[in-house]
């Protein structure tokens, strides 16, 4: 196991590489002038050309892509050339934001959609079943913004239980929470679609295996042959389309953070395009893909774990 | 005795008797039908604006309500319809032209070629979709082309990795290897022997997957990366009625609901025939 993890975690590092270079190749290629895009289009030509020294956009695009991977290296993303804020602080005042709202939307999803797929699988064909596919399939459908919107409709100007603006304070857990509920909801909901359908198709595939019916031939108790044949071996599957879908939800919670107006990466994200914030943009872009390669790298690992037969591969 | 069905009669009447595949066929063909006959079917012009009749509620005249411009929804909603089914369906197949095309390549040339091309495709899917998308468009700008373009990038990957793993299994198969053995060159084996066989997956991924362009699409435009307003898109008309969603909510609700039932009918449908074609469901 150390050595199967020590190789996936080195296979990560030239990922992660090309990534950053093409995160720099993006950025580098957007249209209009970052320097022009600070000062507004009627600054002085020496104003501009100040500002393109200061960030150092004069030099050789190998020089800044190096200083961009040493800094990098270094922990340092930057200063935003429009705020005048280093980039490095405002995402780690908004990173918990992001990680505490898409963690429980996943961690909902779990603990909802798991019992919800075994039941609908076990139970085929029955009501259960038919309520369970036309939930995912709704879940599937909906786009999370949408989704967002009506639950505002409903708990916040319906019913004013929640508030529908801002994440409230850490230091405040009661408020932190209240806001929290929601958009973590939201995206609970939608995670509890992918894992019940994922569940569901998991547990039937187990049902069919031929250790299963050896299993029911030799007179075990159901209970049984569920939890220790069908459910372990359903698990694989999970666990690795799992980390998918983390992956497909972190993508929505920038929709959740818009709409519920929270502060967290996405909305970071999506302001610095609209101000052509482009060293803001490049830094929240690297760390999607840092906290996407360490989900994978987590998948991958955990697979390892509970299936042996992946180490040997 | 009775008559004999060729492949496409029992495709066909295995599809009429999958309710999930066929409802959401209906469906589907319906909004497709919407999109095409927008100009006949709406009751107003999507862009007159009628002062006296701003955030009116559902009435006789305005089924679905005006906006804060006094438009009508319904009419906006029927011609919104074109943008979102016009782009999801021409990025995914897009998407598959070029995803199948790269997947085939990179399955059948192991090695170099085929290791360089898939490094590519794991890089692209180190981003969410919709971060890739929100990238791409800032870059390329937001219009009718641009969207296009951008949602095919995204879409790419996904078809490569899937035709690329069809492919490995493929090329192990016998008639595969016969045909390389009397020495058909290798684009006929992709062509005739290889492609052939992955089509059906393909199709039914594409039908779900337009899903998902369009939802991506609703995105974009909800951040203001979309179709400009004011040409009406269900995302821009969501977005234009969160501002007023206290007093007017029915502009945000039916124009969401409008994109949830589009993409549940894709959903549905792809679900429906990937059941009908899975030889482990068969029968069951």
């Amino acid at each position: 196991m150390f050595q199967y993890s020590v190789r996936r975690i080195l296979q990560s590092i030239p990922i992660l590489f090309i990534v950053l270079t093409l995160v720099f190749v993006v950025v580098r290629v957007l249209p209009g002038d970052p320097a022009v895009a600070a000062l507004g289009d009627y600054a002085t030509k020496e104003a501009v050309d100040a500002l393109r020294i200061k960030l150092g956009l004069n030099d050789p695009l190998w020089k800044q892509y190096l200083t961009f991977l040493w800094d990098l290296c270094h922990g340092d993303l930057g200063t935003s050339a429009i705020t005048g804020y280093g980039v490095a602080a405002q995402v780690k005042k908004v990173l918990p934001h992001t990680l505490e709202l898409t963690v429980f939307g996943i961690m909902f999803g779990y603990v909802f959609g798991i019992p919800l797929g075994i039941s609908a699988g076990v139970k085929r064909n029955t009501f259960v079943d038919y309520f369970n596919r036309i939930f995912s399939l709704l879940g599937l459908s909906v786009p999370a913004f949408y989704l967002g919107i009506l639950l505002i409709l409903v708990f916040s100007i319906q019913f004013p239980l929640f508030p529908v603006v801002g994440a409230g304070e850490f230091s405040d857990l009661a408020s932190n929470l209240r806001h929290l509920f929601l958009p973590s909801f939201t995206l609970g909901l939608l995670m509890t679609a992918y894992i019940t359908r994922m569940t569901r198709s998991s547990i039937l595939n187990a049902l069919r295996e031929d250790y299963v019916r050896t299993a029911q031939a030799k007179g075990l108790l159901e209970r049984v042959v569920l939890y220790k044949h069908v459910l372990r071996n359903a698990l694989i599957p999970i666990v690795a389309l799992g980390g998918l879908y983390a992956i497909v939800l972190i993508g929505s919670s920038v929709m959740v953070e818009i709409v519920f107006s929270r502060p967290g990466l996405g909305k970071l994200m999506v302001g610095a395009i609209k101000q052509r914030d482009y060293i803001t943009l490049q830094s929240v872009m690297v760390i999607y893909a840092i906290i996407v390669v360490i989900i994978n790298l987590l998948t991958d690992l955990v697979y390892g774990l509970i299936d042996p037969r992946i180490k040997y591969r | 005795m009775p008559k004999r069905m060729t492949t496409t009669q029992k495709m066909w009447s295995a599809f009429l008797r999958n309710r999930t595949a066929l409802i959401g066929g209906i469906i589907a063909v319906m909004i497709l039908a919407v999109a095409i006959f927008a100009p006949w079917l709406a009751p107003y012009d999507p862009l007159r604006q009628d002062p006296y009749m701003r955030l009116a509620p559902s009435s006789v005249k305005h089924w679905l309500g005006t906006d804060d411009f006094g438009r009508d929804i319904l009419s906006r909603i029927i011609w919104g319809s074109r943008v979102s089914l016009i782009i999801g369906i021409s990025s995914v197949s897009l998407g598959m032209i070029a995803g199948t095309l790269l997947g085939l390549i990179a399955g059948y040339y192991r090695g170099k070629v085929g290791n360089l091309i898939m490094r590519g495709i794991d890089v692209l899917m180190c981003f969410p979709d919709l971060i890739l998308a929100i990238a791409i468009t800032a870059v390329l700008g937001a219009n009718l082309g641009n969207l296009i373009l951008t949602i095919s990038i995204v879409m790419t990957p996904r078809f490569a990795r899937l035709a690329h793993g069809i492919v490995l299994t493929l090329a192990e198969r016998e008639y595969v290897l016969a045909a390389q053995a009397v020495g058909v060159r290798v684009p006929r084996i992709l062509r005739r022997h290889i492609f052939p066989n992955i089509l059906g997956e393909l199709l039914v991924a594409a039908t779900l997957w337009v899903g998902v362009a369009i939802r991506l699409e609703a995105n974009l435009a909800f951040i203001g990366l979309g179709v400009q307003p004011p040409t009406p898109t269900w995302g821009n008309m969501i977005k234009q009625g969160v501002d007023v969603l206290i007093n007017a909510p029915w502009i945000s609700v039916y124009s969401g609901l409008s994109i949830l039932i589009t993409i549940l009918s894709f959903n549905m449908l792809g679900d429906g025939v990937r059941d009908m074609t899975d030889p482990k469901l068969r029968g069951t």
